[in-house]
């Protein structure tokens, strides 16, 4: 698995699923519109200053709320490639890893010192997160999910 | 073992299981909403041609129902199609209410099931002794694909409700949320949370929907209440007659966690802006002045919720200035709240109906808040803009506590009323 690299978006505690993705654009089904309107909720912006390829992290409880699968939808076709938090919310962790989207957690996070607009290097397979002048570790993903999430989500094991 | 876990593996096929173990269980009863064309979507691109189970297969119109844009409209009119294509016959088209309360009343909801929505409030239905789950759209196709999908066993962390009676103007919605407000929104992600104590035994099971719906604003997976006497003479209205599995916990079961209190020292709560654990008593947030007041919802629109605020409201007017909008939670709900005269109460003060489903719940329609108003509301979450500008201000409070501030127009304790 290659290692991401990416700038950091940062966000507090408990950013619920109405911030990621606002529910009056629910109706929205084509996955690039929905892409569009990712973390509007909290930062009406993001959309524009976002650039592909970004890591979100977060703290506690991101992704709690409604089990909309449109919160995991917008962030993977934004183009954020992971989301490192303190913890998130069961259902839209299920939704993520299930689109390929990798989310890890680490209770310690705020150690790693990750502010907005730092660049980072992530090996998701060993666990290792790189800032310009620190190197950090974490648990990896389990092996099923680090597969799962190579082969862009549970659809490749369908599509045998 | 937890009667939870006795749940999942008996659906598993398995004699026993343990915490943190994942099993695939089979799944009794499925349920889309109409947020969720993603999931026809998914199934189709996971290869799928025929539903499994379509006879344990529902799909309820509630969050865009009646169709408030074109969009919505054609998502409703391609679900139908689904349906039909697929021999479904559940199809709760829109005005029947919202999910976890139609399928409680059409009697498919039964101690020990299994039963997964797309929708976050499954929890609610841990009243009946179930367990109710919700997922995203590509877990419920992997449900209408396979009948069947993956659990981890959840730790239960157990909340005892020991005192009582509760004092004036305290509802369950009131005892909710100052658990919430002690224990805070993380406080039980992944987690299975059990009400029991001599309160809950003295609560009906109309109130005993609140504590277990609103149990996921402290993340939790799934939530349980051992079904009772109450219970059945409840489920026997919809129904139901028997348990479709076994429902107890061994004596010998170890809780992740223990937490007591007592309601008696419980006052009107209310969630103040932004997020649902942060608790204010109503007495200390009183005379703001609210816009808009919404009774209603899967977690305070039932026949109980509406008797409250009837009581309270009737010979009254709501204050002008202020709207009140009240939405029962189904169609049955609003026919016994007209039977016994509590719509008819309710539009004589000045109460604004709409049709039975979410309403305003998600910010979609029916009621949506302009920036710098200041919302009530009986639902169960106030995180910036869900119901409607990020520049509103919305608390959620119990029925009664909304109904005495549509007199008022402004914040009031009914606990004087
Ligand atoms: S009433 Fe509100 S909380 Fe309940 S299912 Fe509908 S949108 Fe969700």
């Amino acid at each position: 698995m290659k290692t991401l690299k990416g700038k950091i978006y940062s966000f507090g505690n408990n950013i619920d699923t109405d911030q990621i993705y606002p529910g009056r654009y629910l109706e929205l089904t084509d996955h690039k519109d929905i892409g569009t309107h990712a973390m509007e909720g909290v930062d009406p912006d993001f959309s524009r200053r976002f650039e592909r390829g970004g890591v979100i992290v977060a703290g506690s409880n991101f992704g709690c709320g409604s089990s909309r699968e449109h919160a995991a939808i917008t962030l993977k076709n934004a183009g954020v490639v992971a989301v490192f938090a303190k913890s998130f919310a069961r259902i839209f962790y299920r939704n993520c890893i299930n689109l390929g989207l990798p989310l890890i957690m680490v209770p310690d996070l705020d150690s790693f010192g990750l502010s907005e607009g730092k660049e980072i290097e992530v090996d998701l397979a060993a666990g290792i997160l790189k800032t310009e002048d620190r190197v950090h570790k974490f648990l990896p993903l389990s092996e099923d999910i680090l597969a799962l999430i190579e082969n862009g989500g549970v659809f490749s094991l369908y599509r045998k | 073992m937890h009667a939870i876990e006795k749940i999942l593996a008996r659906a598993a096929g398995k004699k026993s299981v343990s915490t943190g173990e994942i099993v695939t269980a089979g799944v009794d009863v499925a349920e889309v909403n109409d947020l969720y064309l993603q999931v026809v979507t998914s199934f189709y691109q996971l290869g799928g041609t025929k539903v499994k189970k379509p006879e344990a297969t529902t799909f309820v119109f509630d969050h865009y129902a009646p169709a408030p844009t074109i969009k919505a409209a054609d998502n409703h009119r391609a679900m139908r199609e689904f349906c039909a294509a697929q021999g479904i016959d559940k199809l709760f088209d829109v005005g029947r209410g919202v999910c976890h309360q139609v399928l409680i009343e059409d009697g498919l909801v039964a101690p020990g099931a299994i039963v997964v929505e797309t929708d976050s409030h499954t929890t609610t239905l841990g009243a009946l002794g179930v367990f109710g789950t919700g997922v995203g759209a590509t877990d419920m196709a992997l449900i209408l694909l396979n009948g069947s999908l993956w659990f981890r066993v959840p730790e239960v962390m157990k909340i005892v409700l020991e005192g009582g009676p509760p004092g004036a103007g305290v509802m369950a919605k009131d005892i909710i949320l100052h658990i919430i407000g002690d224990l805070k929104q993380d406080a039980a992600i992944y987690k299975c949370v059990e009400f029991t104590g001599p309160a809950v035994a003295a609560m009906p099971v109309e109130e005993r929907f609140v504590l277990c719906n609103m149990s996921v604003e402290m993340g939790a997976k799934t939530a349980y209440i051992q079904p009772d006497a109450k219970t059945w003479e409840f489920l026997a209205t919809m129904g139901v007659g028997k348990a479709l599995r076994e429902v107890d916990t061994d004596p010998d079961y170890v809780y992740a966690s223990i937490h007591r209190y007592d309601v008696s020292a419980i006052r009107p709560s209310a969630a103040t802006p932004g997020s649902v654990d942060n608790l204010a008593e109503v007495r200390s947030v009183q005379g703001v002045h609210v816009d808009q007041i919404f009774i209603g919802t899967c977690t305070g629109g039932r026949l109980n919720d509406l008797a409250t605020a009837a009581r309270i409201l009737k010979g009254k007017k709501v204050a002008k200035g202020t709207r009140l909008v009240v939405i029962p939670a189904s169609d049955k709900v609003m026919q016994d709240a007209m039977a016994a005269g509590h719509v008819q109460t309710l539009m004589r003060a000045g109460a604004v109906f709409s049709t039975p489903g979410c309403g305003p719940c998600l910010g979609a329609h029916e009621g949506i808040l302009a920036a710098g108003e200041v919302g009530l509301t009986t639902s169960s979450r106030n995180f910036p803009g869900r119901m409607g500008s990020t520049e509103s201000r919305l608390y959620v409070v119990s029925p009664a506590t909304a109904a005495a501030s549509a007199i008022s127009g402004t914040i009031s304790d009914p606990a004087k009323l």
